[in-house]
């Protein structure tokens, strides 16, 4: 799982009014290579939440994403390889993401979270 | 016996391992769900100009229909509720995210985020209960209500899709419309029974201009092996939860005296047999007759 899908993902349990961001627990990170487009990383800019993508970011271990950012922001090169780098290059392998309201933990395996709700959940 | 796999079992007990693996393999169905896939972006009609969008691909499998994304540039998400076939994708090295989820759950997602939707062969899955907890219309209006939530407006979705029967088509159909979409079924190949297929073309937000359901191939009876190039296809149908209901005229009065002694004159001057006017003539009665 990248950073850009969970900058999307929240948790959706019955009753849960503000089910983001999930908590990332780290087992184990990949880095794999991706075509830069800044088009892209242009594009998803407003719709981010931005605090989400740093806190996640620094989790997986990449710290070199600024506090705050604006769209006047997006002029820079530099900062967009980073966005890019933070979004589209850090995988979560192994660990879990953890709902900020109940604590419900889904666990990812195989880059793959498991989303699945119990029945008394839905 | 039925061959719709949804008879037979549970999406994530039908398609386990050896299942998945016969899906992926075979070259034909390759080769369908990529057209499928292709014909299904057609239709969502994202702007053209160059930028990769965020889609969302729904019941995405092995991740087939996720390649013609990657082909076409865009970034994607997968859900699917087999981890079979998800473990297919992740061997088949697919460019996307995977998520292991259930959308008669509901998508957890924040609102207001993906570019666009496609799903491939999966909605109809949404009209069984496998399950005792399971009720199909409340896990397609979790389904649409929450798809609809995390679309950004204007965006669409598209879903192809193997109802059973016209009563499961107009179910989803109703769902999606209950939710705030507004669209139709295109229908294209309407005339051959093996080409035919079905999508549901879905735009979030209110009806307008560009809402309107685009139209199906091979309505006029174009040979099936030829693609496009079909200028005259038709639209097959269409349902808008804003559209306009019938009026009906509701009068409390009736007609009235005068109205009864026009149509008379009308058919004396025919030269009908018709009885005289009288004091009786469409006079009031009383409120137990």
């Amino acid at each position: 799982m990248r950073l850009f899908t969970h900058n999307m993902l929240s948790s959706n349990i019955k009753g849960v009014s503000n089910g983001f961001p999930l908590r990332i627990e780290v087992e184990q990170v990949l880095e794999k290579q991706v075509d830069f487009n800044p088009d892209f990383v242009k594009n998803l800019f407003p719709k981010l939440e931005w605090k989400a993508l740093v806190d996640g970011a620094r989790t997986l271990g990449y710290a070199e994403l600024p506090e705050e950012a604006d769209s006047s922001m997006l002029e820079s090169e530099e900062f967009l390889r980073k966005v890019h780098h933070a979004l589209l290059e850090l995988h979560l392998e192994e660990g879990a993401l953890t709902c900020p309201e109940t604590g419900r933990k889904f666990p990812v395996t195989k880059g793959i979270p498991n989303m699945l709700l119990h029945e008394d959940e839905v | 016996m039925s061959n719709r796999p949804e008879l037979l079992a549970p999406p994530e007990i039908f398609y386990d391992d050896s299942e998945a693996r016969k899906y992926t393999s075979s070259s034909r169905i390759i080769d369908i769900q990529a057209r499928l896939s292709e014909r299904a972006l057609e239709l969502l009609a994202l702007p053209v100009d160059g930028i990769p969008r965020l889609l969302l691909d729904i019941g995405c499998g092995s991740g087939l229909s996720g390649e013609t994304l990657t082909e076409n540039g865009h970034q994607w998400i997968g859900l699917d509720v087999s981890q079979s076939m998800l473990n297919i994708a992740l061997e088949r090295e697919v460019e996307g995210d995977l998520l292991l989820g259930d959308m008669g759950q509901g998508l957890a997602l924040r609102p207001g985020i993906i570019d666009g939707a496609i799903s491939i062969s999966a909605v109809q899955w949404l009209c069984n209960a496998d399950k005792s907890s399971h009720e199909p219309r409340l896990r397609l209006k979790a389904f649409f209500g929450s798809l609809y939530r995390c679309l950004a407006r204007g965006a669409r979705a598209v879903f192809q899709m193997y109802p059973e029967n016209i009563a499961q088509r107009e179910l989803i159909l109703r769902s999606a419309m209950h939710a705030g979409f507004a669209g139709g079924v295109v229908i294209d190949y309407p005339h051959s029974a093996k080409s035919r297929k079905e999508y549901l073309v879905l735009t979030c937000g209110p009806p307008s201009l560009s809402t309107a359901v685009p139209r199906g191939k091979g309505e006029d009876g174009e040979s099936c092996s030829e693609d496009e190039n079909s200028e005259e296809n038709q639209m097959v149908c269409i349902s808008d939860r804003n559209r306009p209901k019938k009026k009906q005229k509701i009068t409390r009065k009736g007609k009235g005296r005068d109205w009864i002694f026009k149509k008379k004159e009308q058919l004396r001057r025919k030269g009908n047999a018709v009885p005289p006017d009288t004091r009786y003539t469409g006079r009031k009665r009383k409120a137990r007759f």
